[in-house]
């Protein structure tokens, strides 16, 4: 048996271009003024002023929730590059908007599917969420989990754990007898019932799903939907490691920020050399991580060494993020524990973000096979 | 030794079932006759709750007497005032306030609460800009000054307070250590929320609160060095009780892991027995730091002890968020809620890992820790400061 030689890596470019530095300058004031502090806290007790704003200055004001629609389908006809600027600001600001779970999760399982009128209304607004539970990083992961079936006619299920709603549309994958199919299932239909748990992060909500609703035709069927699923959710995957880069460049920044203000001992604590040898650190891996992310944006862009690269992305990008809002809380003091300040909400996003789309260990389960580096066998015996 | 102090003290818990039968006898009965008969604290002494025995046989005590249905003096609603203002008050009082205070605290009729960080103050505690006044015809101190992240302040009848008496020296020597009423006029309590929702901990405003010279624990100027007692005792009480295998937070974990086997993946089976095999070390360790406790020679793990304690809860819960997958997502409750006590393996996944980020902070963060393992046991010098002998009140702020 020959080795399987491991994917090279592609020369890609990880510079922002031109365009993309614009997007980024438009998106950080859009969201630096509707993303305050009070009102993200305010979310957590139940009182939402920002959402509504914030997600209609970006997607009408900016155009941005028809960033990944085609141009033919009326949309801007962007990609992946442009998506993870767009998704690392929004780290920054924490903002809770549903960018990732609609305008780049649900459009690109619609763009690969070619469903031209949900997209059109996608492009206007519509929002959509996937239908999965969270931490779903692949077809083959959804299968094993799937929690709707088509039974007499009637899509029939309860499915835990859902990012991205309120929406409008539910794209619901179901795994039946003659492969996998996609329903299309207004929000608002009879025999859809929502219910929105507290989450860990109130910026983004987490909900059960339950259907019992006459099936009707799928949007599509078979291999085509797997497919379509896989590239989605790589897609999100990939982008959801440029919001994870931004997330820990924010903590970085607020952490150097506070701790050149602070003063103990009579001296500035940023100037204690045990503080500084850990910001570097942090800096490195924060420099690091965004790298990683441009570089799985890239790829998804040119179509090449996709799976590598995002893998390698959310196995590295989420303990950065984790790592860099653990690390701003520490290093904040009691303030860092307090309710008003702003740093506690990105280690809430920071944590749930880690198993949004797969878990770094499910990540890196996946790049053993991908890389040829398998888990040992199992002693007999 | 232990054999006839073992004796010796189930003779006397039996002595006191007998006189007092728990299932007969009021709840604060009890308490005080636990306390006339030493069995309180046995290491406290005689005729203040103790034996003047080893503290390590307290936990047989307390086995004893739970297994005989007697009630406690719910020792959770009362951390501070038993694990810091009681030791420091034994170690630096004088009788009268021995008499006056320590019966009260450890019947729990008087809740006791830490007065020491303010928001120009945390690591450096020795910075406190809190005055105190001495107003000598009235013999009396007249205390201003804001603290903050005080917990409990808002259950608390007392204070153990560090305040600024003299600011024309340098730092450590100005400061005094007071018992200050929270009841007083001029005291005002205001929730603070942390990231839990919960207001756990306050933000104290001190305005001409007046505490009386017989509430001044120790010499004028000594502040400092009984602070550090209250420290010393706060970072001993964490690794103090004796705990079964799995207890706390990895009792959390391994649950969540044997409950869903379809969850685990191999990357957290290394994680998981990696740090059980952590906090199993924890243990054992914690066991011997008490039996040196014990024999009174503590030695350098107990140092140790709260930065491994507080490392173990934050990586552990971080795994139990994930090993949940999606219903790590969920939160149990948001509430601003005033808890009446601390307990840092309860509620959900989520609240125990957002907890456990204070377990670094609250008593000393562990930077500060490490600074202290550092240059007080491992002997490397310090860092350079610049304030050592300065005028308190001519230091940069
Ligand atoms: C849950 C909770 C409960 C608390 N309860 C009480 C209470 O009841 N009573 C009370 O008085 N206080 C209480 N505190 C306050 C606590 O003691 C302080 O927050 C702590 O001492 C740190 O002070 P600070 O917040 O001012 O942080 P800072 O001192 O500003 O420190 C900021 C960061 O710098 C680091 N740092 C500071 N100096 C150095 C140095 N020399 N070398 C390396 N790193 C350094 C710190 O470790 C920290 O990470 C509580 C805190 C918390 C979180």
């Amino acid at each position: 048996m020959t080795a399987q030689p491991i994917p090279a890596a592609p020369d890609l470019d990880l510079l922002p271009s031109d365009v993309e530095t614009d997007l980024r300058r438009s998106v950080r004031a859009v969201l630096a003024k509707t993303c305050p502090t009070e009102a993200l806290v305010a979310l957590a007790d139940g009182t939402d002023e920002v959402s509504g704003p914030a997600w209609s200055a970006l997607a009408h004001d900016l155009g941005l929730a028809a960033l990944l629609v085609p141009e033919e389908h009326g949309g801007a006809g962007a990609g992946p590059r442009e998506a993870a600027v767009v998704a690392e600001e929004c780290g920054r600001a924490c903002a809770p908007v549903p960018f990732l779970t609609s305008a780049v999760l649900a459009t690109s399982l619609l763009v690969r599917l070619g469903a031209a009128e949900p997209l059109a209304r996608l492009g206007e607004g519509t929002t959509a969420a996937l239908v999965v539970p969270a931490g779903t990083g692949s077809a083959g992961a959804w299968a094993r989990r799937a929690g709707v079936e088509v039974s007499g006619g009637r899509l029939v299920g309860e499915v835990r754990g859902v990012v991205g709603l309120p929406a409008d549309l539910l794209l619901v994958p179901v795994d039946g007898p003659d492969g996998a199919a996609l329903h299309l299932v207004p929000a608002d239909a009879d025999g859809v019932t929502v219910s929105t748990h507290t989450s860990l992060d109130a910026t983004r909500s987490v909900s059960d799903v339950r259907l019992d609703l006459e099936a009707g035709t799928p949007l599509a069927t078979g291999d085509q939907v797997t497919a379509a699923l896989d590239h989605a959710l790589a897609t999100a995957a990939g982008v959801l490691a440029a919001e994870q880069a931004g997330l820990a460049a924010w903590c970085l920044e607020q952490t150097v920020a506070h701790l050149s203000e602070r003063r103990q001992f009579g001296r500035v604590v940023g100037g204690f050399q045990a503080l500084k040898h850990r910001l570097a650190d942090l800096y490195a891996e924060v420099g690091q991580a965004s790298a990683v992310a441009a570089h799985a944006a890239a790829a998804l862009a040119g179509e090449t060494d996709v799976p590598v690269s995002v893998a390698v992305a959310q196995a590295f990008c989420s303990e950065v993020a984790v790592h860099a809002a653990e690390e701003a809380v520490q290093l904040h003091g009691g303030l860092g524990m307090t309710w008003e300040s702003p740093v506690h909400l990105r280690l809430k996003r920071a944590k749930a973000d880690h198993v949004l789309l797969g878990s770094p260990d499910a990540h890196r389960d996946n790049l053993a096979r991908l890389v040829d580096l398998p888990a040992p066998t199992p002693e007999a015996g | 030794m232990s054999e006839q102090h073992r004796s010796d003290l189930e003779q006397r818990v039996t002595a006191l079932l007998e006189a007092h039968d728990p299932a007969t006898t009021g709840r604060a009965e009890f308490l005080r006759a636990r306390w006339d008969a030493g069995l309180a604290w046995v290491h406290f002494p005689e005729g203040l709750g103790g034996l003047g025995l080893p503290r390590d046989l307290q936990a047989h005590v307390d086995d004893l007497l739970a297994a005989a249905g007697a009630p406690d003096n719910a020792p959770e609603r009362n951390g501070i005032g038993l694990g810091m203002a009681a030791p420091t008050i034994l170690a630096h009082g004088t009788p009268e306030q021995h008499e006056r205070f320590l019966r009260p605290l450890w019947l729990g009729e008087e809740i006791w609460c830490q007065l020491f960080s303010e928001p120009g103050a945390g690591s450096d505690l020795a910075a406190v800009a809190t005055r105190a006044v001495r107003d000598e015809p009235s013999d009396e101190w007249v205390v201003n000054g804001q603290k903050v992240w005080t917990s409990s302040a808002h259950l608390a009848d007392f204070a153990i307070l560090v305040a600024r008496t003299d600011p024309d020296v340098p730092k450590h020597g100005g400061l005094s250590y007071f018992l200050l009423g929270m009841r007083e006029p001029g005291v005002e309590v205001r929730p603070l929320r942390q990231l839990t929702g919960e207001a756990e901990f306050n933000e104290v405003f001190l305005t001409d609160v007046r505490v009386p010279d017989a509430q001044r624990l120790g010499a004028v100027g000594e502040g400092w060095r009984i602070a550090n007692t209250t420290l010393n005792s706060e970072r001993v009480s964490i690794g103090g009780q004796a705990v079964p295998r799995e207890a706390g937070m990895v009792g959390k974990v391994a649950a969540a892991w044997r409950a869903a086997p379809e969850r685990r993946t191999h990357g957290a089976h290394r994680r998981l027995l990696d740090l059980w095999v952590q906090a199993e070390a924890a243990r054992i360790t914690g066991s011997r730091v008490r039996q040196q406790l014990a024999v009174g020679a503590p030695g350098p793990e107990g140092s140790a002890t709260k930065l491994v304690f507080a490392r173990l809860a934050q990586e552990l819960s971080a795994l139990e968020v994930e090993l949940l997958e999606e219903d790590g997502l969920r939160y149990d409750d948001w509430t601003l809620t005033r808890p009446e006590k601390v307990d840092f393996t309860g509620r959900d996944a989520g609240y125990r890992y957002l907890r456990a980020k204070g377990n670094s902070i609250e008593g000393g963060t562990s930077e500060i820790l490490r600074n202290i393992i550092a240059e007080r046991v491992l002997g490397l010098p310090g860092e350079p400061r610049v304030d050592k002998d300065v005028a308190w009140k001519d230091l940069p702020r």
